[in-house]
């Protein structure tokens, strides 16, 4: 850091572009969602490197997967980065809820004073953040043009050869190693609710009632993230439909074929007392995952929701219904 | 078999267009192209309604119903017959 600094610019905090073991360690909570509002950076300046007025300006989240994904994209990068206050979420979310926005940003620029800390009037924005700022009304209200640059920050040093972002760069993924570090949260938030109920079938049912519950939801958590892209039809409750179809199935071969001696219709009905529930669950989760992926829209989401949920409902309550009807023949038959 | 993503709110009035560039710069689903000096349309069915482009169009010559497309607070919203709110991720 340079000794001679501007009282200006006390207000900027020195950072680094690396990544330390108590960095990951924020990282791994973060993505098991560990304390989800608490990753947080300190909004503000910060220099990155030896800044000159002459340096380019990032701005970033003030969440800190998103800015700790800028600053070691930015190795060997001298130059500033602005954090937004987005409450501790990520670019792409707090764009969609405004609070990476055209007003935060334009405030921030006056409260760090960047007029006076950089002779040039650019911003680098990530691209993701574009659903809440607009890059004109920023420059008539502050005077910097904004730039969008990549939609990952690993692309940064790419793109600033030459200021440009390929056709490649401002494109959305959704890869299977980032359909995979979501499960891990999926996964999180699932155990409790499956854990109680995997217990209570226990008890009310038996082990095999149990072990399908936690069946159909791994398979909604887990399964379906991973083979998304490999499921057949295009929406995503009925991709769920089918997967948890499929994995009802041994259950329900297993629950027929375990009381040989009863009537048939007793032993298909038990075997439906597994192809009824379990599958809807499943299709809920999946239908739920869309709020991770980067490309389904809130009109279609509306639409699967208004033409699957009454299906997913009857098909569980039908399903719960006949497991009490059977088990009430069972006690009166015993 | 529904298909539930052929189809969404995205409108484009070419007649306001002044050749900017920033929405085809903005989308993450290269949903626009810039074709000699006006944004064309070039695959309206890719479209997530983020709402990036309409946001940063000058001109106001894109319209979209955007919004945060989570599935809970939209079932909660369907459910209750409330408004939706944002997302359970803040």
């Amino acid at each position: 850091m340079s000794t001679n600094r501007n009282p200006l610019q006390t207000h900027i905090q020195p950072t680094t572009s690396a990544i330390t073991p108590a960095n990951r360690w924020d990282h791994f909570l973060a993505r098991l969602g560990v304390n989800r509002m608490r990753h947080r950076v300190t909004p503000g300046l910060y220099a990155l490197g030896n800044p000159t007025p002459d340096s380019p300006v990032f701005v970033a989240a003030n969440y800190t997967l998103s800015f700790d994904a800028l600053r070691s994209a930015l190795a060997g990068v001298d130059g500033y980065i602005m954090v937004l206050d987005t409450r501790g979420i990520n670019v792409w979310c707090a764009a969609g809820e405004g609070t990476f926005g055209t007003d935060e940003l334009v405030q921030r620029i006056e409260k760090t004073a960047l007029h006076d800390v950089v002779s040039h009037r650019v911003l680098i924005l990530p691209q993701l953040g574009a659903p809440g700022v607009a890059a004109h009304e920023v420059k008539e209200r502050s005077g910097f043009r904004v730039e969008y640059g990549p939609v990952r920050a690993a692309d940064l040093s790419e793109y600033l050869k030459a200021r440009r972002a390929t056709p490649e760069m401002r494109r959305v993924r959704f890869t299977l190693r980032d359909r995979a570090v979501l499960v891990l949260v999926e996964v999180v938030h699932a155990l409790l609710p499956m854990s109680i109920v995997a217990v209570v079938m226990l008890f009310l049912s038996n082990l095999l009632a149990s072990a399908a519950v936690v069946a159909a939801t791994l398979a909604g958590v887990v399964l379906f993230p991973i083979m998304l892209p490999w499921l057949p039809t295009r929406d995503f409750s009925s991709k769920g439909f089918i997967l948890g179809g499929a994995v009802a199935l041994p259950f329900a071969l297993a629950a027929f074929l375990r009381s040989p001696d009863a009537a048939w219709w007793l032993r298909a009905g038990q075997a439906l007392t597994y192809l009824l529930p379990l599958p809807p669950l499943t299709a809920f989760l999946a239908l739920n995952f869309t709020g991770s992926t980067t490309f389904t829209s809130r009109s279609g989401v509306r639409r699967e929701i208004f033409t699957y949920i009454p299906i997913m409902a009857w098909s569980f309550g039908i399903g719960i219904v006949l497991a009490i009807v059977l088990s009430l023949i069972r006690v009166v038959g015993g | 078999m529904v298909r539930a993503y052929e189809l969404n709110t995205l409108q484009y009035d070419p007649a306001l267009c002044t050749g900017c560039g920033m929405c085809a710069t903005v989308c993450p689903h290269a949903v626009f192209a810039l074709n000699g000096h006006v944004a064309q349309l070039v695959y309206p069915a890719a479209c997530m309604e983020c709402g990036a482009c309409q946001k940063n169009c000058p001109t106001g010559a894109i319209a979209v119903d955007s919004g945060v497309g989570c599935a809970t607070a939209m079932i909660i919203a369907a459910l209750s017959g409330k408004k939706e709110g944002t997302c359970g991720c803040s």
